[in-house]
């Protein structure tokens, strides 16, 4: 199954969203959190994203959400250092990224198809 | 400059080890300052977060290893340890430049210049900034262009690296009144006007710090 990694400034909100990612991929879809830096405070930690990344990952592939900033640019990161096509980082909105991602992921789906539900979840409006 | 050196200028592993020494004691001596310019329209620890990574890009420096691989190793520390986005965006500076000395044991005028073409083409793959967004590109471009243009008129390796310094000096002043188009500054649309990028000031401190340590010896 494809994996899921929730990249934030802050080890709670990583969290968090993992946690309502993982409801709403109705228990099945793995998704780990990788927030804040190294010793816990606010900020990206490139190692634990790895960390992140190498627990969510069983063959089928990784798809990032990051929240901004340094956590983007962590992200961009590593998948240039991984030189290969199994993680990718969806350009999305982080909760509604990973909800929908959980969501696809858990139906098995391949790693093109949770990729595009996730960035999928831009176009979902609130007020329109 | 290392014995050895050909007209133009060279540099060796101890001169990029001295290099990365000089920046990490300017961002230290300046952490104060460049923390107060992000204070002032980004987050508040850029002074902090830089002299955290350069730091430990100087406790990483590699013993026997060519030019290449200490800025390669020096570029992983600072991902690890910066925080920010100031951590990613240089250690992708060194790690580019690095990438692009493969194992050469000198490094001449003109390769030094194309270090710098690929870690400005590094940084901008990453952050997608452009000239103009008030984003340390405002100081590297213009420093890499500079460098070129100087190596073109058949300046030296150390006559091109202060002109990449004075570039970027005078691109991170260049930043001041512009309306930031990246990062936390951008959230505050005109109010960003009138203050330093504090990314652009620390990209002029270690394209200093190359000049100097290039104008050595």
């Amino acid at each position: 199954m494809v994996g899921i990694v929730i990249i934030s400034h802050s080890r709670t909100l990583a969290e968090g969203v993992a946690e309502v990612a993982r409801a709403m991929g109705v228990g099945k879809a793995v998704v780990e959190p990788a927030g804040g830096d190294s010793e816990g405070r606010l900020g990206t930690s490139i190692d634990l994203v790895e960390q992140a990344v190498a627990a969510a990952d069983d063959g089928d592939g990784v798809v990032l959400l990051a929240d901004l900033g340094s956590s983007v640019l962590t992200a961009k990161m590593l998948i240039e250092d991984a030189e290969g096509d199994d993680v990718v980082l969806a350009d999305a909105p982080l909760v509604e990224g990973a909800v929908a991602a959980a969501s696809m992921a858990a139906t098995g789906a391949d790693l093109a198809a949770v990729h595009a539900a996730a960035e999928s979840a831009r176009d979902h409006r609130k007020t329109s | 400059m290392s014995a050895g050196s050909t007209d133009t200028g060279s540099m060796d592993a101890g001169d990029f080890a001295a290099w990365i020494r000089s920046t990490a004691g300017r961002v230290s001596a300046d952490a104060e300052r460049l923390t107060r310019l992000d204070a002032a329209i980004g987050d508040g620890d850029h002074g902090l977060n830089l002299d955290r990574g350069f730091r430990a890009a100087v406790e990483a420096l590699p013993e026997d290893a060519p030019p290449g691989k200490v800025l390669i190793v020096a570029g992983r520390a600072i991902v690890s340890k910066t925080g920010g986005a100031s951590g990613p965006l240089y250690g992708t500076v060194l790690r580019r430049a690095g990438k692009s000395f493969g194992d050469a044991a000198g490094v001449d005028a003109a390769a030094l210049g194309a270090a710098l073409r690929a870690a400005l083409e590094g940084v901008q793959d990453l952050g997608k900034a452009a000239e103009g967004d008030k984003t340390m590109v405002d100081a590297l471009a213009p420093a890499v262009a500079a460098y070129e243009a100087a190596l073109a008129d058949g300046s030296d390796l150390a006559g091109c690296a202060r002109a990449a310094a004075e570039a970027a000096s005078k691109g991170a002043d260049g930043t001041v009144p512009m309306r930031a188009r990246k990062g936390r500054a951008s959230y505050l649309g005109e109010r960003s006007e009138g203050h330093m990028d504090p990314g652009a000031s620390s990209t002029a401190l270690v394209l200093e710090a190359l000049a100097d340590t290039a104008g050595e010896g």
